[in-house]
């Protein structure tokens, strides 16, 4: 019986001790939803953007090649949070000191440093992935082009039928590692009061002078993010077709 | 209205000596975040080779955390962990509450998140290496650390260097996270010098400037060394 008393003490001391997390659910769960929420839309119109990217890079034609190299290398040779700041407070004032921009329809959008976290984003994936789907562009053999462009396809069809999905199959290992990045990156969000998951387990932090548990169980849920990431692209990498 | 120059320069009202001396403390965080993630990585990627389970779990365990928690997190948590952790030793030692200085505890913690990574570039690069050398090496005679210093280490360095070179690139971008928890590195003072003048833009805008120009010109320093290290193999 004293047995019994012993571990029921010990249960209930635990959940007594870690009230605040049940307490905070709610705020952890709005964290948990923006972080992917962040990385949904990032990765979406940042893959998207670095195509463009890549392109232009590959293009014959400096005015495009030139911009193109420029704005990957600044994005990849300056900090992400430099990056932000510069949006954030930098343009934020900005617009801030416009009245026809406190009075256009944009302006909850451009006041709520979420929209600013996720243009960083989209800007920072599409200068990193646009210098790896250049490279990948570069890795589809000519012959197959040709082969695609012999059947009558027209340039464009080529590249969406042929180029484009050949170039994502070869980097899906690729981008599995960049997407992980990517989420880590959303966790600069906490830097401009969004609560993503590190916003949140800061949050906790100073409402219940918890100093370790919030951090330590919120890079669980990282960590378990980042092995779901990893599955996801096991299983898109399983499905593209490859020669025996 | 502030003129640029003026806030950016160095005599009255600039911030010119304050940036300088940010963007030196960016420098030296950066510096021994790389010199303490070299010797860590070397050690888990020794860990990692070792034919010894538990150092194995331990390695992998620690690079795949590190690897997959926000450097931004790791930093809040090692930087009060760590501080606290300091304080009570110094408590134990008897010396009372340690002021704990932003910038060790800044290096630490960079160092720690640049093991991790270093950890699998070496690691890559050890197993690169021809083993045929390793056992001419032995058939020599040598000794199993001067196999290391002579062939291992030299062959592998150039393999290795390509990473490393952007690692140091990673480590000075992140070292602007350290600002995060307070020490006055380059991003710190700018965000203090937008602060007091409101001037956010210039302030960010010459950080961004400065850190651009030390990824690029080491960028280029790192090719440069690359090639020396590679002059006793076969061009191609």
């Amino acid at each position: 019986m004293d047995f019994l008393n012993g571990t029921f003490f010990t249960e209930l001391s635990f959940f007594k001790d870690n009230a605040f997390l049940i307490e905070n659910m709610d705020l952890l769960v709005e964290g948990l939803w923006t972080t992917v929420t962040l990385l949904g839309i990032s990765l979406v119109f940042g893959f998207v953007f670095a195509i463009f990217v890549a392109l232009a890079r590959l293009s014959k034609s400096a005015l495009l090649s030139y911009p193109a190299f420029l704005f990957t290398s600044v994005i990849r040779g300056t900090p992400l949070l430099v990056q932000i700041y510069i949006y954030y407070y930098g343009l934020g004032i900005l617009f801030s000191q416009m009245p026809e921009v406190r009075s256009s329809f944009l302006w909850p959008y451009l006041r709520d440093g979420y929209w600013y976290i996720a243009f960083a984003l989209i800007l920072s994936t599409a200068g990193y992935l646009g210098e790896v789907i250049r490279g990948g562009l570069l890795s589809v053999p000519k012959g197959e082009i040709e082969t695609a462009r012999a059947f009558g396809m027209s340039a464009r069809k080529a590249f969406l039928r042929v180029r484009l999905p050949r170039t994502i199959y070869l980097l899906t290992p690729t981008l599995a590692g960049e997407t992980v990045l990517l989420l880590k990156s959303t966790a600069l969000a906490s830097t401009i009061a969004v609560v993503d998951l590190l916003g949140a387990a800061n949050r906790i932090r100073s409402m219940t002078f918890e100093v370790y548990k919030p951090l330590l169980l919120v890079a669980v849920i990282y960590l378990i993010l980042t092995l779901v990431i990893e599955y996801v692209f096991k299983r898109i990498e399983k499905r593209i077709p490859v020669r025996a | 209205m502030y003129d640029v120059f003026t806030l950016l320069g160095f005599g009255e009202g600039g911030w010119g000596p304050a940036l300088l001396k940010g963007t030196l403390i960016t420098l030296q965080i950066s510096l021994g975040g790389f010199i303490i993630g070299l010797i860590v990585g070397l050690l888990t990627a020794a860990a990692k080779l070792s034919r010894s389970t538990p150092a194995q779990t331990i390695a992998n365990g620690y690079s795949t955390i590190c690897r997959a928690v926000p450097e931004l997190l790791l930093i809040i948590l090692f930087f009060y962990g760590g501080s606290s952790l300091i304080n009570a030793t110094g408590r134990w030692l008897g010396f009372g509450e340690v002021d704990v200085a932003g910038i060790p505890v800044a290096i630490l913690v960079l160092g720690l998140v640049q093991g991790a990574y270093a950890s699998e570039i070496f690691r890559g690069a050890i197993q690169s290496v021809n083993r045929g050398q390793i056992e001419a090496a032995h058939a020599y005679g040598m000794s199993k650390r001067k196999i290391f210093w002579r062939i291992t280490l030299p062959v592998m360095a150039p393999n290795a260097l390509g990473g490393l070179a952007n690692l140091w690139v990673y480590i000075i971008k992140d070292s602007a996270l350290i600002s995060v928890v307070g020490t006055t590195e380059l991003l710190q003072v700018a965000k203090q010098a937008g602060g007091s003048t409101k001037e956010y833009l210039i302030f960010f805008g010459a950080a961004a400037a400065i850190y651009y120009v030390i990824t690029l010109s080491s960028s280029y320093l790192f090719k440069l060394l690359e090639d020396y290290l590679r002059r006793w193999q076969p061009k191609h």
